[in-house]
């Protein structure tokens, strides 16, 4: 902590907290490629990646294209002793659609289909702006904000692993063949995983706040010596 | 990473934002930059973390005593199966799919089982004296159990993928049993009980001073 004119210990300014052990660091500009790690956990604080604003809109927009394919395409076929059942995830779901289980099905779409779609149209909301260099949309700090409480809920990948147990448990009864959509959805996470190396919030929070959002006085804050 | 002390916000009358690490006076109630509600890194979080954890391990018992899913074959001429998460395992050893086997208990009975006893032990540890090294094993269990969470979901999938693809009319049919609900929701459950589980709290029990041969207990 040298750079004394660039932080404020009474108001917080130009300071970072780490999330996960509450350790104070000297906020720093970081070039593209950069990691900036906490001194105490090791936690990465920040690891900005150059053109990742473009980079993750694009990715935003290839999860909702594979996503329509996703849920429209037929997704497994089966067939025995002349008895076919072919189903979409719209089937999946379905499939819960009587009374008592309405909300695990509503549940479950929400996690395979709706988050992922949801934080893709958050994402373009948040970045879009920010990648023309231009100010925030008004909500953008919110819109972000859920996109990463979101994430935990969105299951994709986890409902392909599902898929491959289903498949095997299957397998004794009758012929099961895989459907467009089954790749539609192995496409989903490798765009995901894509998504997220490029991710980085601290980089998006402070090009929210750059851009002119929220201004609160904080510049008039005298610099005061720890 | 050294022993020496560290400057955190909460030491310096600060308080740090969990969603975004921007730092504010300790009076401040939001986080002017993201939105969300500066909370203060103390012991009073860990109520919602022990009320969460509690529904999670309830509703975990039916899950285990209600069939999972009931399986229709001829029409019932067959006879129809119920089956629990631990009986259709059993099915799938039978039938010498081991390694789906391993995958369904891992992800249904080991993950579950393992989660409610990491919770419960970081919530009672957490602030209590420590020292670095057990603060960084901490953080790696708390790490783990919050990647780890949303994996116990393939159940629930896998019953609902087998109950809308396998409607073969007479021939054969699955339906979803109660224990799919309420696994689902034992599972929403815990995941809830670790994201509201503050990381911060593992450091707090720390040395100000790093003094040699003070060992911190647990």
């Amino acid at each position: 902590m040298d750079a004394r004119d660039t932080f404020d210990l009474t108001t917080g300014r130009g300071l970072i907290a780490c999330p996960r052990c509450d350790a104070l660091h000297v906020e720093e500009e970081l070039q593209p490629g950069e990691t900036a790690r906490c001194i105490r956990c090791g936690g990465v604080l920040a690891k900005p990646r150059g053109g990742a604003f473009i980079q993750l809109i694009a990715l935003s927009f290839t999860t909702v294209v594979l996503m329509m394919g996703a849920i429209f395409f037929p997704f497994l076929e089966i067939s025995r002793m002349g008895f076919g059942n072919a189903t979409s995830l719209f089937g999946v779901a379905m499939a819960f659609a009587d009374g008592v289980l309405l909300p695990l099905v509503l549940a479950v779409m929400a996690m395979i289909v709706g988050l992922p779609v949801l934080r893709s149209f958050l994402l373009v909301y948040t970045l879009v702006p920010l990648a023309q260099g231009r100010a925030p949309y008004r909500h953008a700090a919110r819109a972000f904000r859920w996109s990463e409480e979101l994430r935990p809920w969105s299951m994709a990948e986890i409902f392909v692993i599902g898929t491959a147990v289903a498949l095997v448990k299957v397998a004794g009864l009758a012929t099961v063949h895989l459907g467009p959509a089954f790749w539609a959805f192995c496409a989903l996470i490798l765009v995901n995983l894509a998504s997220r190396g490029f991710m980085c919030q601290t980089t998006i929070w402070d090009a929210i706040e750059d851009a002119g959002l929220r201004t609160d006085g904080r510049e008039m804050a005298q610099g005061r010596t720890p | 990473m050294s022993d020496q002390p560290v400057m955190t916000a909460h030491r310096a009358g600060l308080i740090g934002c969990r969603s975004c690490g921007r730092v504010w006076p300790e009076e401040q109630e939001t986080c002017d930059r993201c939105g969300a509600d500066l909370v203060p890194p103390d012991r009073r979080g860990l109520q919602k973390v022990w009320a969460w954890w509690l529904a999670g391990l309830v509703m975990y018992v039916p899950a285990n005593l209600f069939p999972m899913m009931r399986t229709q074959t001829f029409a019932g001429l067959q006879g129809s199966t119920e089956a629990t998460i631990l009986e259709g395992m059993v099915e799938l050893i039978h039938y010498g799919n081991y390694d789906i086997a391993v995958i369904v208990f891992v992800a249904s009975v080991i993950v579950p089982l393992a989660k409610f006893l990491s919770i419960a032990w970081l919530a009672m540890v957490a602030g209590q004296p420590a020292t670095v090294e057990q603060a960084h094993a901490r953080l790696k269990i708390y790490e783990v159990v919050e990647f780890i969470g949303r994996w116990s979901m393939i159940d629930v999938f896998v019953v609902a993928i087998l109950s809308a693809l396998v409607q073969l009319g007479f021939v054969a049919s699955i339906h979803p049993g109660p224990a799919a609900v309420s696994f689902a929701l034992s599972v929403a459950f815990t995941m809830l009980s670790a994201q509201s589980f503050d990381p911060r709290l593992i450091w707090r029990g720390l040395p100000l001073r790093s003094r040699t041969g003070h060992e911190g207990q647990d």
